[in-house]
């Protein structure tokens, strides 16, 4: 009869987390009976890093650089807040495609989920703070596969 | 929203730009006043009550978000339909007919 070490090194920061978990769950639960939403992954977009937002968003995943991803952005964006990215590849069996903005606050911009139905290829139009490289990172067969490029930004997209 | 979801070959590529302020919670009102985050967490698509495509999303998603994705199996005519919730629990809804 003790309480375990857990309950008592408790933070209040993983009892909100805790919290805010549930209430999405709820939410969920309640408001969209039709279409599941799985988990939002808090952690990997309110990371500020963009080691922190891999780690979150894909813990333990093997990365190289590939040639068989198409990452399309401009070279120059004139307005960094809108920037339209294109992500293409014919690698099997696609499960996720990712958006890292390496000096974005929080780099993570979004992750695409696939199913066999899908063709990979995605757009998606952007926010870049200011020049920095655009990763995108596709999860096929186990592995990540990353690709990226630099965007030079003109005018920056996060406001001031 | 506006949706156009047209099909070629047997892949049907669905575009969408959905109306959304997409506020980051960094940007600052006119008195210095932070404005508050508000933006679009979660889309997800269906095709004949399938899912087709499922996005979380993050404030990095410009002002009134514009995505693409692709399916195959659509049929002209078919409906298409897309969901998005944000940060505060709102969400809303479109729907297209295949082209």
């Amino acid at each position: 009869m003790s309480v375990s070490g857990k309950d008592m090194t408790m933070s209040r920061r993983g009892f909100l987390g805790d919290l805010f978990k549930g209430a999405a769950c709820i939410a969920a639960a309640t408001s969209l009976p039709r279409l599941a939403f799985a988990a939002w992954n808090e952690k990997a977009f309110k990371a500020e890093t963009l080691e922190g937002a891999l780690n979150g968003k894909y813990p333990g995943l093997e990365m190289v650089d590939s040639t068989a991803v198409k990452l399309k952005a401009p070279a120059i964006a004139e307005n960094g807040a809108v920037v339209p990215v294109s992500v293409k590849t014919d690698l099997p069996d696609v499960k996720t495609i990712s958006l890292f903005v390496e000096k974005n606050p929080s780099p993570l911009a979004a992750t695409f989920h696939l199913t066999s139905v899908n063709v990979a290829d995605v757009s998606i139009r952007i926010r870049m703070g200011e020049t920095s490289n655009l990763i995108a990172v596709v999860e096929s067969g186990g592995k990540l596969h990353r690709v990226q490029q630099e965007v030079k930004v003109t005018i920056g997209g996060c406001g001031g | 929203m506006k949706i156009k979801a047209k099909v070629k070959k047997d892949i049907t590529k669905v575009k969408m730009l959905i109306k959304h302020p997409m506020e980051t919670g960094r940007r600052k009102d006119q008195d210095g006043n932070v404005i508050p985050g508000l933006y679009i967490t979660e889309v997800s698509a269906s095709h004949n009550s399938q899912p087709v495509f499922y996005a979380e999303v993050g404030q990095a998603v410009s002002k009134d978000p514009y995505m693409a994705f692709s399916f195959k199996g659509g049929m002209s005519g078919d409906k298409v339909s897309i969901t998005w919730i944000d940060s505060s629990g709102a969400t809303g809804k479109g729907e297209a007919a295949i082209k």
